[in-house]
């Protein structure tokens, strides 16, 4: 019997759980030690951000949020290995990615708080990003569709999407790698591979052992990274990224972590899961592992962490205050935006809703 | 000047438009060499090249995803849906973004994109290629939902389509696409959307449709004027948003009105003429709207197929109901 082809999946890590390094060459841009302490400093206030967002929740200053707690090191992973001329379709929880690349604690807010606003990025590159994509893997079809538009027009752009491990199961995201393959376009999906899709377990997703495997059928670049590394995250980002940007084709990246958190503040994951496969997983929480590696280069110490952290609460206080002060839209707003213009016959509904303006608004935050 | 069937109108709408637009993109399954299965985008690709008239992987719901990235991206992409029948994979793409994204981003991310779809009954096609389901979009807000006539409408609503900043379903009535010909000056001029068209002026009953049914309807109108009763015909055109002023003038002159569609009569969109005429005409109608349709059945196999689409008799039956009701 011959072989018709043959594959096999990299790991990539470069830090363990304890923040020892286990392999030498590290890549250019952890050599950089200052740079490493930014993007640890971005993984940290993504967890203050993070924590503060729940605290809004729980004092029903805000609706239902997904939290990225455990994610920080592939969020911020993605995001700084992007270039700002790069577009990125998240799903809803990448954060940490989304703060690098501009967008406002207060916009975050604003949409978990009932405001549409808060999708209207105001910060570039930001701004030309895709808004959160709550209908599952939709947005990887918008990445490749925008790697489309990248290559007809001869840009040397990349389109970025992110997917749960929940989210590599439906057809939009084998669509848009498969696309992706077939027309050799610059576009990089990565699956944060968080163990659990709402109650799902990554079980019962797939068979496959590993998710990065799934691009090797669309003829990708595919490779698994300890996605709680955040120099082995990058690493691969950074490798696919500039694949594509030379026409050599997409990737995919599974980044593997764990979703220390329950899915949204709507959920409560001790229904499904162990005490202990969560005490297991904060053995290898991501902050902490770089923190370590840091603190050994002597380059960061519990004094630099206090005060950073100190920084980040008030950063996050003044964005809070600025989103508890955002007034609500007027009722019209939801007929403005429905076209470019308003159609004669919406109008007309226009004009029966502007006397809903001073009735009482009785949803309130759950 | 020559005479171009309907289909040979969409195809010259989109040359024109490709030509005078870099933005524009044509893609979907078997656009390509091909030039659709219906030759909609014939020699398109010769002249435009494989990456603006791009043959996509057989998935539709890879087909609407990749044309709201490619709209979201300053491109205007007209998507084929191969049949109507084969479009309900895209609808999570349409109703949840296309149709949504300017709303939620405040206007930061718009949808400028057209999706093309052959629709409806009446050439003996297989299963799954004959549906009449526009009504599954008019309730889409954000979505316009456009039916050409004509090969004139055709060119000219889309190109408005095209160049309409928002997103369009264009459903062409494929039993017309090469029913006559007509002439079509090629000169990139666009008919307003979002208006209907009053194909024929009448004083004693409205008809109101849209799409195939027009040849039905207008052929009814003849008819009727054989015994002397004067029907007005009115094509919708442009379904959402709706263009209620013209029909309500209209009914309130005749104070009788008709609709003719091909859908399930059931929730189709004739039901919201009807409930808008309730409305606002009540006092307007000497006699009970009639509603000639579809029924709320699956369209039969073709060998049923002409029993179950609306029929020139059964709209000369339903005018003359009207107007022995008063």
């Amino acid at each position: 019997m011959s072989i018709a082809a043959k594959f096999e999946i990299e790991y990539l890590q470069y830090l363990d759980a304890e923040g020892k390094q286990v392999r030498d060459d590290l890549p250019a841009f952890a050599q950089d030690l200052n740079q490493m302490v930014e993007l640890y400093k971005l993984m940290l206030s993504t967890r203050v951000f993070d924590a503060k967002s729940i605290a809004l929740q729980r004092t029903g200053k805000l609706g239902t949020y997904a939290s990225c707690l455990g994610h920080e090191a592939a969020h911020v992973g993605i995001g700084s290995a992007m270039k700002p001329e790069d577009v990125l379709a998240p799903s809803y929880r990448e954060y940490g990615a989304q703060l690098y690349r501009g967008v406002q604690p207060r916009e975050v807010y604003m949409y978990w708080g009932g405001d549409e606003r808060g999708n209207d990025y105001q910060n570039e590159p930001a701004r030309h990003d895709f808004a959160w994509s709550v209908p599952i893997a939709t947005q990887c079809l918008h990445a490749a569709g925008s790697a489309l538009a990248f290559k007809i027009r001869g840009e040397k752009r990349v389109a970025v999407c992110t997917i749960g491990d929940g989210g590599s199961s439906k057809g939009d995201f084998y669509g848009a790698i498969n696309i992706a393959g077939a027309q050799n376009l610059p576009m990089v999906a990565v699956i944060v591979n968080n163990q659990w899709a709402i109650s799902v377990p990554r079980k019962i997703q797939s068979g496959a052992p590993t998710l990065a495997q799934k691009g090797i059928a669309a003829g990708l670049y595919c490779i698994q990274v300890d996605g709680n590394d955040i120099i082995a995250v990058r690493k691969a980002m950074e490798d696919a990224l500039e694949r594509a940007r030379n026409g050599q084709g997409g990737s995919v990246i599974e980044a593997v972590t764990y979703r220390l958190g329950d899915h949204t503040t709507a959920d409560d994951a001790r229904r499904y899961r162990g005490e202990q496969e969560v005490k297991d997983a904060w053995a290898k929480d991501p902050v902490k592992r770089l923190k370590n590696w840091l603190v050994a280069k002597k380059v960061w110490d519990d004094k630099k962490e206090e005060a950073w952290k100190a920084e980040c609460d008030d950063w996050m206080d003044n964005e809070v205050n600025a989103y508890l002060e955002t007034k609500t839209q007027p009722v019209t707003a939801m007929f403005d935006y429905t076209f470019a213009e308003v159609p004669a016959d919406l109008e007309k509904q226009r004009d029966l809703a502007l006397s809903l303006e001073n009735t009482p608004n009785n949803s309130r935050a759950h | 000047m020559a005479q171009i069937t309907l289909i040979e109108a969409v195809t010259q709408a989109l040359a024109y438009e490709m030509a005078h637009d870099e933005s524009v993109v044509v893609l979907g399954e078997d656009v390509g060499v091909n030039g659709g299965v219906f030759r909609a985008t014939q020699g398109l690709q010769e002249k435009f090249g494989e990456l603006r008239v791009l043959d996509t992987p057989l998935d539709e719901t890879t087909i609407a995803g990749v044309t709201v990235g490619l709209a979201a991206q300053g491109m205007k992409p007209v998507a084929e849906a191969q049949f109507e029948g084969f479009i309900y994979p895209m609808m999570e793409q349409i109703a949840c973004h296309a149709a949504r994204l300017r709303n939620r981003t405040r206007g930061r991310i718009t949808v400028p994109a057209v999706w093309r779809a052959p629709w409806g009954g009446g050439i003996r096609a297989p299963e799954h290629h004959s549906e009449a389901n526009e009504h599954l979009f008019t309730n889409i807000p954000g979505l316009r939902v456009v039916m050409p006539s004509s090969p004139a409408r055709a060119y000219g609503l889309l190109l408005a389509a095209i160049r309409d900043p928002d997103p369009v379903m264009f459903f062409e009535p494929k039993r017309i696409y090469r029913q006559y010909k007509e002439e079509v000056p090629d000169d990139g001029e666009a008919l307003p959307l979002d208006v209907c068209f009053v194909l024929r002026d009448g004083t004693d009953v409205t008809l109101v449709t849209w799409g195939a049914q027009v040849k039905e309807t207008l052929e009814a109108a003849d008819a009727l004027a054989a015994e002397g009763i004067s029907a007005e015909v009115i094509d919708v055109a442009t379904l959402t948003p709706l263009d209620f002023d013209t029909i309500a003038e209209s009914v309130q002159k005749t104070g009788r009105c008709v609709i003719v569609h091909e859908a399930p009569k059931t929730a189709g969109f004739g039901a919201e003429i009807a409930a808008r005429l309730a409305e606002e005409c009540m006092y307007d109608l000497l006699a009970p709207v009639e509603r000639v349709t579809g029924f709320d059945t699956h369209i039969p196999l073709f060998r049923l197929e002409m029993k179950y689409l609306p029929s020139t008799e059964r709209v000369v039956e339903a005018a003359k109901r009207t107007l022995a009701a008063s």
